[in-house]
């Protein structure tokens, strides 16, 4: 059995998880394609046309007949759509700044550490990441409140003679992003700052670098790998964020995500959920090709 | 060696204030007395009763947590075959497209494959509900279980391997008797990650699930844009603590396996 059954067992090794994501992650991508060519109808499924299979090939030729760009079109028509597409990339962008802002002293002091404790501080960020999502963006709602935690908090320091409005602005979806997502910035920037020789900063410095530029010229450019890495752990999920702009965001709050759910749930139109979730998809494609490129370049390196 | 500066312990309890805080709030509000969860009143456990006596809740908890076991176990051996294949196999037809089907899914905004899934349930005809539930999940979770368990692959000593094969072991023995009680550590952790990930998950559920087939996170959700309930922060404390003891175990069994290991090693190697 041996060569026979090694060349089998070689084969199914690929096979079996490849078979699996083609089916279940990359097929239903061309599926939203096609929908999103479709018109709506008032039916089940609600679009048109649905294959006729049973018409072998002429089915599937009458059925392309039908396809229309109407739905593309009416995204650039309505300023809904180009508004919403434009405010959450720039909140996710300015989210995954803060996050960087947030998360770089703390993987840096984290690096810094002694040894013998960097396990536990590894564990202690990683922590958060395994409660529910849900449950740590609901934790902040009664935290910003008008008659929040926080809110109290700075009514009784006396920094404040009134309740801030923070809940359902776009500074609680900032919070809640950063919050959410801290953890896949500081991993990251921190094995990148583990892995780095000491030396080259002690050597920039001797050679007459203040800390501070050492730190710029040296520490932070050889963390870049890290940082980028993170950044885009952060910026393409937030960009398609649902539950922080629907739970902490106010209604004027526009984020793609949140229009897509309710196109499709509430309006049940789903050529329209899906030509939306097309346009996230290809907007998002440049920077998933370079989370993919930068991991597999971590990779062939960590081989 | 390096100093530890004061800016640098700074950073990190402000860090940790900030991840910590937010959560202890929430579990402290969950033993309040009154129905508010800004101003505490004293203290009670009476939410925790209420949620006993909650059929829908316990329903809801129900389907999760069989979601959460069944997508788990089947992720974490589709997710150890991918990460096989992508550290062992560097040459294939496809090897290209099969990395990025493995790493996509890690950032994909999950409205994207909600929609994309449900539409190819509907196209197949499959009707929505535990089975579509769990299928998603496995989907979803199984590229986290690959990128832990590649991690561990990519440090392992291939000349045991390679030892055990010049050795008569046929590539199945070798991998069930060598590799597999090596990352099986990493196996655990991928499998642990893939729980919480289900567990947890809103969007993909509310978009592949179908009635009948209610989660406790799409329960919580419906209620929480209701209003925020002290007995929505007992659930929340019930389900932190389940995910605290679930970490708590994976970090004891993952700690032993790697001092064995260490320990084997050194008795291997003579030092």
């Amino acid at each position: 059995m041996s060569k026979f059954g090694s060349a089998i067992f070689n084969r199914l090794v690929i096979i079996i998880p490849y078979a699996w994501l083609l089916v279940f992650f990359l097929i239903p991508f061309f599926i939203v394609f096609r929908i999103s060519l479709s018109e709506t109808a008032v039916a089940m499924p609600p679009y048109l046309p649905v294959f006729n299979w049973d018409d072998g090939l002429s089915g599937i030729f009458d059925g392309i007949r039908q396809f229309s760009i109407a739905n593309y079109l009416w995204l650039t028509e309505d300023s809904l759509y180009i508004n919403a597409y434009g405010s959450s990339l720039w909140i996710a962008g300015v989210s995954t700044l803060l996050t960087l802002m947030i998360a770089y002293p703390i993987a840096y002091a984290m690096a810094q550490a002694p040894g013998s404790i960097r396990p536990t501080l590894l564990m202690l960020v990683i922590l958060p990441f395994w409660t529910s999502f849900l449950i740590r963006v609901y934790a902040w709602i009664a935290i910003l409140k008008p008659e929040g935690l926080f809110n109290q908090l700075l009514l009784t320091l006396g920094l404040i003679d009134q309740p801030l409005i923070i809940l359902n602005t776009n500074w609680a979806i900032y919070i809640g992003i950063v919050y959410s997502y801290l953890p896949f910035m500081v991993l990251p920037i921190y094995s990148a700052l583990e892995k780095m020789d000491h030396s080259l900063t002690e050597a920039a410095q001797d050679l007459g670098c203040t800390p501070i530029s050492a730190f710029w010229q040296v520490t932070f450019r050889l963390s870049m790998p890290g940082v980028i890495a993170g950044c885009m752990l952060v910026f393409i999920p937030a960009v398609g964020e649902f539950v922080i702009p629907d739970l902490l965001g106010g209604s004027e709050t526009l984020m793609i995500g949140k229009t897509l759910w309710n196109e499709f749930n509430a309006n049940r139109d789903w050529p329209v959920s899906s030509a939306v979730a097309t346009i996230l998809l290809l907007i998002l494609v440049v920077p998933i090709m370079f989370f993919q490129q930068a991991q597999a370049k971590a990779d062939s390196e960590g081989r | 060696m390096q100093r530890w500066s004061r800016f640098n312990i700074l950073s990190l309890v402000f860090g940790f204030a900030f991840l910590y805080l937010p959560i202890v709030l929430l579990v402290i509000f969950s033993f309040n007395e009154s129905k508010l969860v800004t101003v505490w009143s004293g203290f009670s456990i009476k939410w925790y009763v209420q949620l006993f006596q909650n059929q829908g809740l316990i329903d809801a908890a129900w389907v999760t947590f069989r979601v959460a076991l069944l997508s788990a176990t089947c992720a974490t051996v589709l997710g150890t075959l991918a990460a096989l294949a992508i550290t062992r196999y560097t040459r294939f037809r496809g090897r290209m497209l099969f990395s990025g089907m493995i790493y996509a899914p890690l950032v994909m905004p999950e409205v994207i494959t909600g929609l994309s899934l449900l539409l190819l349930f509907v196209a197949i005809g499959f009707d929505r509900g535990f089975w579509t539930l769990t299928l998603a999940h496995i989907t979803f979770t199984m590229c986290f279980v690959a990128v832990v368990v590649q991690s561990r692959l990519m440090s392992f000593d291939r000349s045991i391997e390679e030892a055990a094969m010049d050795l008569g072991a046929t590539p199945v023995t070798t991998f069930m008797k060598i590799t597999l009680p090596v990352i099986a550590p990493a196996v655990f952790s991928g499998w642990v990650l893939a729980l919480t990930l289900s567990l947890d998950d809103l969007v993909i559920s509310s978009f592949t699930s179908g009635p009948g087939a209610t989660t406790l996170p799409m329960k919580i959700y419906s209620q929480v844009r209701l209003g925020v309930t002290p007995e929505i922060n007992a659930v929340c404390t019930i389900l932190i603590g389940i995910v605290a003891f679930g970490v708590l175990i994976a970090s004891i069994v993952s700690r032993r396996a790697e001092a064995q290991r260490v320990k084997d090693e050194r008795a291997a190697f003579g030092h």
